[in-house]
């Protein structure tokens, strides 16, 4: 394939692609990100172009496997285009039948369409099952239409306009404007104006100047980059290079986690198809732009999604971040002016020049622009991911989209940002997911991380949960970082465990207010925060586990105990054979009980009883 | 498992630079399944880096293990959506089964136990994963199962 | 040349001076642990935090680190500096009772209460011996290791470094230990254990001197 010399030479090539694939013949796609093929889709879509074979439709039916297409709850999940038939929870026998309905005058197999709970209906097209038809889908608009792995693909729905208007019409500054004039925010977490980052990079003299990609995601309960960057990475590639011919910039990195070998294996299939075709490359369609990518794979660290901390492992030298100021934009990479960027902002950038500044505005509220992709997940009906416009209401979210909490248990808390976030109580569930919004209540938008929690989640669990987490990943250096968190995490421990007192509440509330104030970078200066909107709604749990040694969602394993009420025990025997401790003592077919002194409160019983004789008090 | 390798292999694809270091040591990662102390000394030599500051990127980052680990990795979840749908049971079940007291790797090099933050599958909570392959819905008494799949009666997996 | 203001006093600067080098050579004193006039700056103690930047946006930086830009306004006694290092050293006295610098500098900014249970560690990860070792006496033989709360100052693989010329600049340079240099011939971690017990002044009367838990 010689490179493309020219724009010309790429909207030929579109066409051509255009050309090649018939719309109106029948396409298979099934979500093969990580997420549904945990759940089996390699078995499907193995089972599915064998069904093809079979029927001999080989030439007439096209079988793709696409990137995620958000709906986990439900997958495998998969779409027969052209008509949009979505089918949910695909399972290898359902092959033949979906292969058949194609020829039978393409009448839809009824037991794999989405049925709405609330109505029992089924619903045939995926914009109308309700999960999809409340989102706006602008970044994951194409993650059910294409093989991540051709580019062609990428072509045919459009991809690569935005980098031909831009070398075609625009001037670097031109595009630069319009970047600020969108109202873009980082999406990575801190929401800082892109358009500003980006002129502030323009703005240095020094050169070269370098472009990352954070795709770290390491907030624990996120996978939108990782979506993102399996479903669609020419979507981020293309943004890269409108940012290297805005900014000058040369060469560029993408840093990904370890833990995502998917999305690692697609982007080095996106790089090397795109160089292939000259996209990347010396002299860029002739424009004169050259910009070459480097995919950079983490070794495990959440505090290499700083900034700083990032670049110091690019460096190849451990994630210890830097105090800023000095900036990357001004001194990043090797010295250099450096701009970073989220995967999800990276996206936005082809969407916003194909679209139009004005447009995005048009969208959001007045200071949060745009869409946002959340991960919805936790104790909800839908999990997934959702991309909904800015300013959206949590009670839109969890119960327009999300379908609300599983087993009729009521909503309690919905954690927001990851472990720099902060726990919003069901009280605000009518506040604006909008930056401002978010971070006035107490929380952080972040990377678009949310947990839902009902009743029998404890918050000083959470918060000791999240406290424990950033003490191992805390890099160390700073002390309020390293020994703040430990501190917390000890006191929160001791709280859970009956132990604590009123006079640990003011200290939990002096060392976060330290820490917030004095640690070197993000992670430490965040990492109260859960503890702060723990203590600030939910001080009543608090004080229950202080004052009464109680905990209300009995969670807490030292203040609760198991116990088998004897009139529903049928004496099954099933608690027995999972407890690993003997704990459960009783005959077949009598009523059973539990020795307290030997139960360690693991649950297993409570897992496996029928009658749900098993009580927590 | 030769530990006085030639580094030469791995740094065919790498100029011999400090930047170099982190994919250096991921690529013997991922061939020996841990970082051989006389295979960091070579490459603080080769790539220009002291030794010192080889050791901390080999301890700091959870990729790299100063020890062998076992025939089977299992990385158990500890995100925030698996936290909430009962992680913690499942990895104190996991460690009981195995006899261990902490995350670690059991005395016959069966089995290696790792806690991970996030694998991004959130929608499937709770997510253990065993080598390369991912598990969904886990339960605590989901794990014993789990185990016996990868039990040493099974066909041994290509060593490496 | 880049202009300071800096509790109110105005100051010319040659490029490139650090906050903490204006306020030292004023006259304007800033607590610090980490830092040492022949090392680079590592700004890890945040003891020298200071208020710089205009309200409301101002944030605490450390002053060691903070090169001063043109019109920089900085505060290095506001009440929100004085209240964070009241809350620094209540954690260092917890951490580290036994140390008779941590504990002067306690007395000197008037802390009172501490609590926080006391552990007796033997280090606070200044820095100060890896940046000796390494900087000024070209041998780096130890390194900082691991990282959160199982990082620790050590030579790699086992106690003994081949590159240790035993001279001792560690042990000199320590902020926490105090020693004889002539101990210099034991092992790092040797020597830091048995100046624990040695010291007896505490802030925290609640808990006797005991082994530091290893």
């Amino acid at each position: 394939m010689p490179k493309l010399q020219s724009v010309e030479e790429l909207e030929a090539l579109r066409t051509a692609c255009r050309e090649r694939r018939d719309p109106q013949r029948p396409c298979l796609t099934l979500c093969a990100g990580s997420g549904c093929t945990a759940s089996g889709a390699h078995d499907v879509l193995r089972a599915l172009r064998r069904a093809v074979e079979r029927q001999g439709l080989q030439e007439a039916v096209e079988v793709k496997s696409t990137g995620c297409h958000g709906f986990c709850a439900k997958g495998p999940v998969m779409i027969v285009w052209p008509e949009g038939i979505f089918y949910n929870r695909v399972t290898p026998p359902d092959a033949a039948d979906i292969v058949a309905s194609i020829s039978n005058g393409r009448r839809p197999v009824e037991r794999l369409l989405y049925r709405d709970p609330v109505t029992g209906e089924r619903v045939l097209r995926e914009d109308e099952v309700p999960f999809y038809r409340r989102q706006r889908r602008i970044l994951f608009a194409n993650n059910g239409r294409i093989d991540p792995k051709q580019i062609e693909d990428y072509l045919r729905v459009g991809g690569y306009t935005a980098l031909r208007r831009v070398l075609a019409a625009l001037t670097p500054e031109q595009v630069v404007e319009g970047v600020k004039r969108s109202g873009l925010r980082g999406r990575g977490g801190a929401g800082f104006p892109t358009g500003v980052k980006w002129e502030v990079i323009r703005q240095q003299k020094a050169t070269p100047k370098y472009i990352i990609c954070n795709a770290d995601e390491g907030d624990p309960g996120a996978f939108m980059d990782r979506s993102l960057l399996e479903g669609n990475p020419h979507s981020v590639l293309e943004g890269m290079m409108i940012g290297a011919y805005a900014l000058g910039v040369g060469k560029g990195f993408i840093y990904v986690r370890a833990e995502y070998p998917l999305a690692v294996q697609h982007l080095r299939v996106a790089i090397a198809q795109a160089e292939e075709y000259g996209l990347l490359g010396d002299n860029i369609l002739g424009s004169g732009l050259s910009f070459r990518v480097r995919l950079v794979q983490g070794a495990g660290a959440f505090v290499c999604g700083e900034e700083t901390a990032l670049i110091a492992s690019v460096e190849g030298r451990v994630g210890e971040p830097q105090p800023r100021p000095p900036f990357p934009a001004e001194k990043g990479l090797w010295g250099k002016p450096t701009v970073i960027n989220n995967v999800k902002t990276w996206a936005s950038v082809p969407v916003i020049v194909n679209r139009g500044a004005d447009w995005y505005t048009s969208i959001g509220t007045e200071r949060s622009k745009g869409t946002m992709v959340f991960s919805l997940v936790g104790k909800i009906n839908n999990t997934g991911l959702v991309e909904v416009p800015m300013g959206i209401t949590l009670r839109e979210m969890i119960y327009g989209i999300g379908g609300g909490i599983p087993n009729g248990n009521q909503l309690k808390a919905v954690q927001i940002g990851g472990p720099s976030g902060g726990c919003i109580p069901a009280s605000l569930i009518d506040l604006p997911t909008d930056y401002e919004e978010l971070t006035q209540a107490g929380s952080m938008m972040g990377s678009g991380g949310m947990v839902v929690m009902d009743e029998t989640t404890c918050m000083v669990d959470v918060a000791r949960y999240f406290m424990e987490f950033l003490e191992e990943e805390s890099c160390g250096k700073c002390f309020p970082c390293r020994k703040g968190t430990q501190r917390l995490r000890q006191i929160l421990t001791r709280i859970s465990q009956g132990q604590g007192s009123e006079d640990d509440l003011q200290l939990l509330d002096d060392m976060s207010w330290m820490m917030r104030e004095t640690s070197l970078c993000g992670l430490g200066q965040t990492a109260a925060n859960p503890v702060l909107t723990t203590l600030r709604y939910f001080r009543d749990e608090y004080l229950a586990h202080v004052r009464e040694k109680r905990c209300p969602a009995k969670v807490c394993r030292e203040l609760i105990t198991y116990s088998i009420e004897p009139t529903l025990c049928d004496g099954c025997h099933a608690c027995v054979r999972v407890c690993t401790t003997d704990a459960i003592l009783g005959e077949k077919k009598e009523a059973h009980t539990i020795d307290t002194g030997k139960c360690i409160k693991c649950g297993a019983c409570l897992e496996v009883c029928q009658p749900q004789a098993v009580l927590v008090s | 498992m030769s530990e006085t390798l030639n580094l030469d292999e791995f740094l065919r694809d790498w100029p011999e630079r400090a930047e170099n270091l982190i994919p250096v040591l991921q690529e013997i990662q991922a061939q020996f399944h841990y970082l051989p102390e006389p295979v960091l000394r070579e490459a603080a030599q080769r790539l220009d880096v002291p030794l010192t500051e080889v050791f901390h990127v080999a301890t700091f980052y959870n990729c790299f293990s100063l020890e062998p680990v076992g025939r089977h990795l299992v990385q158990i979840c500890l995100g925030t959506a698996c936290h909430v749908r009962g992680a913690p049971r499942v990895l104190d079940r996991l460690l009981r089964e195995l006899n261990l007291g902490a995350p670690g790797t059991t005395r016959d090099y069966e089995f290696t136990v790792r806690t991970v933050r996030c694998v991004g599958c959130c929608g499937l909570a709770p997510v253990v994963r065993v080598n390369n392959t991912t598990h969904p819905h886990l339960t605590q008494t989901k794990v014993r199962s789990l185990l016996k799949k990868y039990g040493p009666e099974e066909k041994a997996p290509a060593a490496g | 040349m880049p202009r300071l203001n800096i509790n109110g006093i105005e100051l010319e600067v040659e490029p490139g001076t650090t906050v903490l080098e204006a306020a030292r050579f004023l006259g304007i004193p800033i607590p610090t642990l980490c830092h040492d006039d022949g090392l680079t700056p590592y700004g890890a103690c945040r003891l020298c935090l200071v208020e710089a930047g205009p309200p409301p946006r101002s944030k605490l930086q450390s002053a060691c680190t903070l090169v001063v830009d043109d019109r920089l306004v900085v505060k290095t006694h506001s009440a929100r500096v004085e209240r964070a290092r009241q809350l620094l050293l209540e954690l260092y006295v917890a951490t580290c009772p036994q140390s008779k610098t941590i504990q002067d500098l306690a007395s000197r900014y008037g802390l009172r209460r501490v609590r926080l249970e006391p552990e007796f560690e033997d280090c606070i990860q200044c820095g100060k011996c890896v940046r000796m070792c390494r900087e000024q006496m070209m041998a780096g033989a130890i390194g900082f290791a691991y990282r959160g709360p199982r990082r620790k100052v050590m030579s790699p693989f086992r106690p003994q470094s081949d590159l240790c010329r035993q001279c001792g600049a560690c042990l000199y340079i320590c902020p926490v230990v105090e020693l004889d240099p002539a101990m210099c011939f034991l092992d790092p971690g040797v020597a830091c254990e048995l100046a624990g017990p040695l010291r007896q002044d505490l802030v925290c009367p609640s808990e006797k001197p005991k082994q530091s838990p290893k």
